[in-house]
């Protein structure tokens, strides 16, 4: 795995970057491998171009969006901090943090992971996820399975349940209600990770 | 008052245990064993040679008469033997729930035991033996599959998955862990000149230590289910108790093939361990072989409907017969071939067989279950006990320190490799829910009589399963509530988090391949898409891929549709509404006319699908099961009443936009405050448009769509008389049908809210898509106040009891009429 510390000092800013996202050195050494082997052509940055490469990624219904949740506001070079930053999200929540009145969560608290998967629907960066967002995810999620007035109505039928206020679309607020008895850490968390 | 009544069918079962004993005992011949019932003690044996002989009146030799009254107690005595003994147990087992509070404190099995004695110091008291029916065969051939089908057929299989790894690792490891154990603790414990066993030497011990540390924790699954554990724990017991019957069975086996050798070396400790993996792996690939052929063969089922559970209960037993025959695991086999089985049969076979498969699962493992119980207590009684409180003190304490020890060692180990880790709580729940069961003791009784301390190891096996089950089971239920050991929050999902954790999921996935890491979101994505895109095309039936979000959605919108159904007050089959909406849309367009006839079946059709759909994604979506009942539906009833009032709600909010269809339809429980009428008719277009309606009617749900009800024909079978629903178009009339119909509302809700919301009235108008059990119903046509009550569903009736004719509607793929 070669020795962590000569990958450390390759990393600028490791230091503030292991407090801001919780990752110990180990796991931003390993870390950085990963980052330098997608990056194939050495640019030391990433492009989306590289994330289509990975051959199972591309299987996944949602690749498109997932890689746009790395390259936000279209940019088109992701550096390793902002890597590290977004892959933060998925380290297991810790509960015997102490709580600090006055610090931001850190970002893998559940609130931080729910924000990140609000994103994935809502492109358009709207707070809400409108009907058409919500349709256009279904249909990357279930392919050719249903129908189109299937998927219509499944759709319809979710913001239903979830839209508290009618607006017809589903505000943040309502997708976290909606999803408080679910237990996100284990859905949205990665166990090498921690 | 209260006492009385409970005290009234103990009698009545005291009773009939009486009747049955002077049956029994009356006709037996004196030699056979009989399988007593309980009897008043004072009766003595001199009824028995009465009736032994048939009387023959006249001792010529030439002339005899027909003798008028025969006894041949022989012929049947095998059957009637043990239909006594189940119908005994089943006896006690009706009997513990006349007091239902009982179960609660005390677990079942604790109350079999119970009975169990009493009847083995009845037996014991008029010296009788209790009948010599468990033999090492009967137990291994008759009684252990069903109970290892039951278990491994319920066992919650997507959190099982998810889990599989631990639950492996606890059941080899941990059995071994403990076998090797206690086996070694007990064998220095024999070294002792003071407890006077030493002549056990150290395979003999080895191979009790590995018949009690099978695991059996049905009590204490009982007990998880009821204070809703949190379900890693559930299904790590759960798991554990049934894997770990298989390592005990093959660890038997193999103790006990070396326990007979005078010398063991090295090269037999290798093909010991060697044998073990290949039982193993043999019995699991073995269980998949059947498996998959149980599924394929139920693809071919359709027209055989009525022995389709008989392929499911046959090919496990066959699985584990020629595993038992091959000397390899037939615990692994038949558990393989029940989990690989049930996601491919389940969508193959119709409703009802897949009830009866179940029904009748659940049965034999229950029945299995309860005999070999109630025969413990009976042979703890009348046998010969050994009993050597050395021996068995320290069995039972190191028996507890070795599980203790062990649980916490392996949880430390794959702790790390868990998502969401074991704390202390779970472990102590893990292991002093350890109790012993009823595989202990059968392999304990069927020990070969080559051991020569056999009866030591019996009194110790049974000390040690009274210990556990009694102390430990009913002590675990105030320790898991004192401790406060997490609970699960499963409770029946929406469709949002349906959604949302899938996208997670799949984020998860993403994220993970992303950073080249598996683990079981990718491997279970993998395995999915291979399934879909290879399996499926071979097992099931008609090619029908269906996600869990559709199979969540469609059974959600069903539930409502039901509820739909309980709120307005029918009479007014959908089938007519549906056909009226389409006849409004051929008075718009007018090339739906000849189509007519073709959608009318179409219906009939639909409610089949939807009825099969409704009942099975049910289940399917089920996962939490409970061990010792079936899967109850009670929470689909809460989701009806909660959308009722919403409905009801959007009833009367709605307002009528006449028929243009703004969207696709098929949402049959009324948004709040959206308009009814949109879009019923696309569908229609494109029912005409591609020639593959089957599609399209099975994907939709008809949003309901008020009918009005002058003129309601009657929806026989020729359904001819669609003239009289051409006049109904113009959204006034719907209008004012909604109007009374809201009025009527009243006086339907209460009859709808007391009865089940399943048998009820016939589809409503509101709803175009109801089941066909539901329409086969008398509907309430008195109930309205509209003008003509509208007939009953009346092709339904004469269908109803026989599952055959209308079965091929259940498979989507030919709608046309001629195939009903």
């Amino acid at each position: 795995m070669g020795s962590t510390s000569s990958t450390l000092s390759k990393i600028p800013n490791a230091e503030e970057l292991s407090q801001e996202t919780g990752f110990t050195s180990a796991h931003l050494a390993r870390l950085f491998e990963r980052f330098e082997a997608l990056d194939k052509d050495k640019k030391g940055y990433l492009s989306p171009q590289d994330f289509e490469a990975i051959k199972e990624l591309a299987l996944n219904p949602i690749c498109d969006r997932i890689i746009g949740a790395f390259f936000s506001s279209g940019q088109e070079m992701l550096d390793f901090s902002s890597f590290v930053r977004i892959l933060a999200h998925f380290r297991p929540i810790d509960n015997n943090r102490p709580k600090e009145p006055n610090s931001p969560d850190p970002i893998n608290s559940r609130i931080n992971k729910l924000k990140f998967a609000f994103q994935l629907y809502d492109q358009d960066k709207d707070g809400k996820i409108s009907r058409n967002e919500l349709l256009q995810v279904l249909r990357a999620m279930l392919e050719k399975q249903v129908t189109e007035e299937q998927l219509e109505s499944i759709a319809d039928r979710t913001i239903q349940e979830a839209d508290l206020d009618r607006d017809d679309a589903i505000s943040f607020e309502e997708f976290r209600k909606s999803l408080e008895k679910v237990n996100i850490d284990h859905k949205m968390s990665i166990r090498f990770l921690r | 008052m209260g006492f009385l009544s409970s005290v009234k069918p103990v009698c009545i079962v005291l009773i009939s245990f009486a009747v049955l004993a002077l049956l029994s005992f009356g006709a037996n011949a004196e030699d056979s064993p009989k399988p007593t019932t309980t009897k008043p003690p004072a009766k003595p044996t001199e009824h028995g040679p009465i009736y032994t002989a048939p009387p023959q009146p006249l001792p010529e030799p030439e002339k005899s008469y027909l003798p008028l009254f025969t006894l041949n107690y022989p012929r049947v005595q095998i059957p009637f033997e043990i239909t006594l003994w189940v119908l005994l147990a089943s006896f006690a087992k009706i009997g513990f729930h006349v007091y239902h509070k009982i179960t609660i404190w005390v677990p079942e099995t604790c109350l079999l035991i119970s009975i169990g004695l009493i009847v083995g110091a009845i037996m014991h008291s008029v010296h009788e033996q209790p009948p010599a029916v468990l033999t090492s065969s009967v137990f291994f051939l008759y009684m252990l599959p069903p109970i290892v089908l039951d278990s491994a057929y319920f066992m919650p299989t997507q959190p099982f998955f998810e889990n599989v790894g631990t639950v492996l690792w606890f059941s080899i490891v941990g059995t071994l862990w403990n076998s090797i154990g206690v086996g070694i603790c007990l064998y220095g414990v024999c070294q002792i000149p003071a407890l006077g066993v030493q002549d056990i030497n150290l395979q003999e011990n080895l191979l009790f230590a590995s018949i009690i540390s099978a695991v059996d924790p049905v009590a204490v699954l009982a007990v998880f289910e009821d204070v809703n554990i949190n379900e890693q724990l559930y299904i790590v017991a759960f798991g554990e108790s049934l894997f770990n019957d298989a390592v005990t069975v093959v660890l038997y086996n193999l103790f006990n093939h070396v326990a007979e050798l005078p010398v063991v070396d090295a090269a037999d400790v290798f093909l010991g361990v060697l044998r073990f993996f290949l039982v193993g792996l043999g019995g699991m690939l073995f269980g998949l072989v059947f498996g998959f052929v149980a599924a394929f063969t139920t693809r071919f089922t359709r027209k055989v409907r009525e022995i389709e559970p008989l392929f499911i209960f046959m090919y496990s037993y066959l699985a584990y017969l020629l595993a038992e025959l091959l000397s390899i695991s037939s615990i692994m086999a038949i558990v393989t071939c029940a989990l690989t089985m049930k996601y491919y049969v389940e969508e193959n076979v119709s409703q009802r067989s897949c009830t009866t498969i179940r029904h009748v699962i659940k049965m034999l493992g229950t029945v299995s279950e309860t005999l070999i119980f109630f025969f413990l207590g009976v042979v703890t009684i009348t046998t010969d006990h050994e009993w050597n409180w050395g021996y068995i003190l320290f069995t039972i304490l190191f028996a507890q320190i070795w599980r203790g020890l062990g649980i916490v060692v392996l949880t430390q180990i794959i702790n790390p490799f868990r998502t969401i880790p074991f704390n202390f709580k779970d472990q102590f729940g893990l292991s002093y829910g350890g109790l012993r069961g009823a595989i202990t003791f059968a392999l304990a009784y069927t020990l070969p009589n080559t051991i020569i301390r056999k009866k030591l190891f019996i009194t110790a096996t049974i000390a040690i399963i009274i210990f556990t089950v009694f102390i430990q089971g009913i002590s675990i239920r105030p320790i898991i509530e004192l401790m406060n050991v997490r609970k699960t929050n499963w409770k029946l999902g929406t469709i949002n988090v349906e959604i949302h954790t899938r996208l997670m999921e799949h984020i998860t996935a993403g994220v993970e391949d992303l950073c080249g890491q598996w683990s079981h979101h990718s491997l279970k994505d993998k395995f999915m898409r291979f399934n879909n895109r290879f399996i499926r095309k071979i097992l099931i039936r008609d090619n029908r891929p269906e996600s869990s979000i559709v199979a969540l959605y469609k059974k959600l919108e069903l539930q409502n549709a039901m509820e739909v159904l309980d709120t307005i007050s029918g009479d007014i089959s959908a089938a007519p509404s549906l056909i009226s909406m389409h006849e409004e849309k051929a008075s718009n367009k007018s090339s739906f006319k000849p189509k007519r006839t073709f959608l009318a079946s179409d219906l009939t059709a639909m409610h089949e699908i939807l009825s099969k759909n409704m009942y099975k994604i049910r289940e399917r979506t089920m996962s939490y099961t409970n061990k010792h009942t079936l899967p109850n539906d009670s929470r689909a009833r809460e989701i009806l009443v909660r959308r009722h009032t919403s409905i009801r709600r959007s009833l009367r909010a709605r307002s009528f936009q006449g028929s243009e269809s703004a969207r696709s339809q098929k949402y049959f429980s009324l948004p709040l405050g959206q308009s009814l009428d949109t879009g019923y008719a696309t569908e229609s277009i494109r029912l005409n448009a591609d020639g593959d309606p089957a599609l399209e009617l099975h994907n939709r749900s008809v949003r309901p769509k008020p009918r009005p009800r002058s003129k309601q024909p009657r929806f026989s079978t020729t359904r001819a008389r669609l003239d009289p629903l051409q006049e109904l178009h113009s959204t006034v009339n719907m209008e004012d049908e909604v109007r009374a119909e809201e009025s009527s509302h009243r006086p339907s809700r209460q009859s709808s809210s007391s009865s089940n919301s399943r048998s009820r009235a016939p589809l409503q108008r509101h709803s175009s898509l109801g089941t066909p059990s539901v329409g086969e119903d008398d509907p309430e046509g008195d109930e309205q106040q509209l003008e003509s009550p509208p007939p009953a569903w009346t092709p339904e009736p004469p269908d109803r009891g026989s599952g055959g004719p209308r079965n091929p509607l259940l498979r989507r793929a030919q709608w046309k009429p001629q195939d009903k």
